[in-house]
């Protein structure tokens, strides 16, 4: 039999104090501690704040193909270190996940490893390539029933094949999550926002234009189908204006942003340190601005990480030639608040659902981001809003290193997660 | 300064310092025994990662004629292609027990990021689009010794801005001497966020040409690759030259006392004529002969006895 949790005194998602008891992978809310059973291991949450746990959309583990930068298993102990039950790992491994086998394999390693539910996201293209589709409806129909599918990394650009995969993917309930990059305004040289800062620096230049003509081009692509599309990491304020308009015309997109993307100005790549080096790039403080607020009044549905993970010899080369990305697992719930619970742009109900909720539904995973419900599967995080934590890449639970917060302080610490009921972080250990 | 990484990294006393070196060692050049032993027992790597003739060899022959030992290593198409990182690159030439590193690199920033993994010296000898500082310092070295100090002078830059280092570090320096400036380009050769740059930093930029050759006190012409018609910037060599290459009839427009600089290679009849190129006032063998003596100017001072 399993071990039972009663947790004491939580603010249960910002709404008052409770007592949960974590008993056989479900939640059960009490309306007094003493009703626990006396074997229950009772953890005092005082001060701390009970969240659902997080699912990640955008999460890339590197196995297989990378295993030097990260593995399914340190991906998932880095997840479960920063309040995750759930990500969506990213198909641009090597190989590709582009078929049922390749799904499953994934979708296996991630159930071994057994820290996170790990749900591959199929590629939509076959070996990205961006050429013809993936098989679709087999990765639909393989035992890790993807729903999600996504050539991140690189945007599906030829306007009739992404009308066809939207198309597709509707016989399954699946949906296109676009890395909205038009390759021919920001190319693979591009490598740092366009303004005056690249000019200044002679960095190749990625205007967040490139983004906004794709998206606008996919949400007439999802009107025009009835299919819904999905955005990954949006970075610019052109951007938000043409999401805003779009579901006020009721289509069916959705959005994601990352924590760096919240937080983090261009201004970072002034000393061409690659570690700030991420595709879409960081951009200047008016689109922060305008991603924060998109994300306050729901016009961006998730935070999502982009955890991107890489062996520091790909980092450490000239700034233009250095691999593209940062890690966001662990630091994702902490930046949320710094930026936008501590501001008072979010509450804790409006943080559940950006990071919990929204993102189960637009993957489908059913047993995610259910709230904290009586009844409710116990996936669960426990947050102290009152720590200040001062970030050290050193001791992270990623095998790499290209951490962009280390050595700010960010308010608020992860003290617990369980799956199902289990405890996969308690007392600063990471437990499978 | 310990690294020469940006023409910001001078202030005017020691760019003064810098051009004023730079004069005594073109005295040198006109010696018969050109050797000075200001260097000896230094050694100094010129790690080029990108082709380089002019100022592969103006390093060299400036870091000889200070008597350091000068090795040159080209590392395109070597360890690079092998996929070795560019710290592991430099970090091992660096264990050789080297005092200066000199580095062309075709990305931004490179030379940066070295002198943050190495203990030695680092001189950026061209970073991508980003900076070329020494040949800044050369400019302004040929400039001035043909229309005395910059200070108040008026420099119109005109060329591919966009894709120039050369550009980069001239604003920086000029500014830092006290000159006006111009940039001249068409709107899609002007570097990115120029409105915003050029209102911080103090600058001009037109799209007319004309407008600005009568009052410059020197015109200094960039480069612009035939290849950038590919990239949508112009539409034919032809349109470019009559908007913004130095012609012969802009010759006209300019003050009898301005001079022309170009920092090379020239693409001869499209952003500068024939004519231009080698009338009297043009400075473009000054430049070539004035890059040693800047050269071993800046060694001296990075390397050399000033320490």
């Amino acid at each position: 039999m399993s071990e039972s949790y009663l947790i004491v005194g939580a603010d249960v998602v910002g709404e008052g104090r409770g007592d949960l008891l974590l008993q056989d992978g479900g939640v059960r809310r009490l309306n007094s501690a003493a009703d626990a059973p006396r074997d229950a291991r009772r953890i005092d949450a005082d001060g701390l704040v009970a969240l659902p746990g997080l699912v990640d959309l955008h999460t890339h583990l590197r196995e297989p193909g990378r295993e030097d930068a990260e593995t399914i298993a340190t991906g998932s102990a880095a997840a479960a270190a920063g309040g995750f039950t759930a990500v969506l790992a990213m198909a641009n491994t090597d190989p590709v996940t582009d078929t049922a086998e390749a799904a499953e394999r994934v979708h296996e390693l991630g159930r071994q490893a057994g820290l996170v539910d790990v749900q591959p996201v199929g590629a939509v293209t076959k070996a990205l390539a961006g050429e013809q589709l993936a098989e679709l409806g087999l990765m639909a129909r393989s035992r890790a029933q993807v729903r999600v599918f996504s050539d991140d990394g690189k945007c599906v650009h030829d306007a009739r094949l992404m009308r066809r995969a939207l198309e597709y993917v509707k016989a399954f309930g699946g949906v296109v999550s676009q890395h909205a990059q038009d390759p021919r305004l920001a190319g693979s040289e591009a490598c740092a926002h366009e303004g005056e800062l690249s000019g200044r620096l002679g960095l190749p230049g990625w205007p967040g234009v490139a983004e906004e003509v794709i998206v606008a081009r996919d949400v007439m692509l999802a009107r025009h189908t009835g299919s819904r599309v999905h955005i990954a990491h949006v970075s610019t304020a052109g951007t938000v204006e043409v999401l805003r308009w779009a579901k006020a015309q009721g289509i069916a997109v959705t959005a994601e942003v990352t924590p760096h993307h919240l937080m983090l100005p261009v201004d970072k790549v002034a000393t061409f340190d690659p570690t700030f080096k991420v595709n879409p790039p960081l951009r200047p403080a008016e689109d922060i601005a305008a991603l924060r607020a998109a994300l306050a009044d729901g016009t961006i549905d998730a935070v999502a990480t982009d955890h991107a993970p890489h062996a520091r010899h790909d980092k450490e080369h000239a700034f233009a030639e250095a691999a593209f990305g940062m890690l966001g697992l662990e630091q994702a719930l902490q930046v949320v608040h710094t930026v936008m619970v501590r501001g008072g742009a979010m509450g804790w109900a409006a943080v559940a659902a950006a990071m919990s909720t929204n993102p189960a539904r637009i993957a489908g995973l059913d047993h995610q981001g259910g709230g904290l419900a009586d009844g409710a599967p116990a996936n669960l995080v426990l947050f102290d809003p009152s720590a200040r934590v001062t970030v050290d890449r050193d001791a992270s639970r990623s095998l790499s290193s290209n951490n962009p917060w280390h050595g700010i302080a960010l308010d608020g610490a992860v003290q617990a997660t369980f799956l199902r009921g289990r405890a996969t972080l308690l007392d600063g250990e990471v437990h499978a | 300064m310990r690294h020469l990484l940006s023409a910001a990294d001078l202030d005017r006393d020691q760019a003064l310092t810098i051009l004023e070196t730079a004069a005594q060692m073109h005295e040198v050049q006109h010696r018969e025994v050109k050797k000075l032993p200001a260097l000896r027992g230094r050694t100094v790597v010129n790690l080029f990662f990108e082709d380089s003739t002019r100022t592969r060899s103006s390093f060299e022959i400036a870091g000889k004629w200070l008597s350091a030992d000068v090795i040159n290593i080209s590392a395109k198409g070597s360890s690079v292609s092998k996929g070795e990182s560019l710290r592991d690159t430099v970090t091992t030439v660096a264990a050789m027990g080297i005092d200066g590193m000199v580095i062309r690199h075709h990305a931004s920033g490179a030379p940066a990021q070295v002198a943050d993994w190495i203990d030695a010296v680092v001189v950026n000898a061209g970073d991508g689009t980003h900076e070329h500082p020494t040949q800044a310092l050369l400019d302004a070295y040929s400039i001035s010794r043909r229309i005395g100090d910059l200070a108040g002078k008026h420099v119109v830059i005109a060329g591919d801005l966009t894709h120039s280092r050369v550009v980069r570090s001239n604003l920086l320096l000029l500014k830092t001497l006290g000159a006006q400036v111009t940039l001249v380009a068409p709107p899609t050769l002007m570097p990115s966020g120029v409105a915003a740059w050029s209102e911080a930093a103090g600058f001009a930029t037109t799209y007319d040409f004309d407008a600005v050759l009568p009052d410059a006190d020197a015109v200094m012409m960039l480069r612009v690759q035939k290849e950038r018609m590919s990239g949508g910037y112009f539409p034919t060599p032809r349109e470019y030259t009559v908007g913004y290459g130095l012609t012969r009839q802009r010759l006209k427009l300019l003050s009898p006392n301005a001079v022309i600089a170009h920092p090379g290679p020239m693409n001869r009849g499209l952003e500068i004529t024939a004519d231009a190129a080698d009338e009297a006032r043009s400075l473009i063998l000054d430049q070539v002969s004035a890059g040693v003596a800047v050269r071993m100017s800046v060694l001296y001072h990075l390397l050399g006895g000033a320490q």
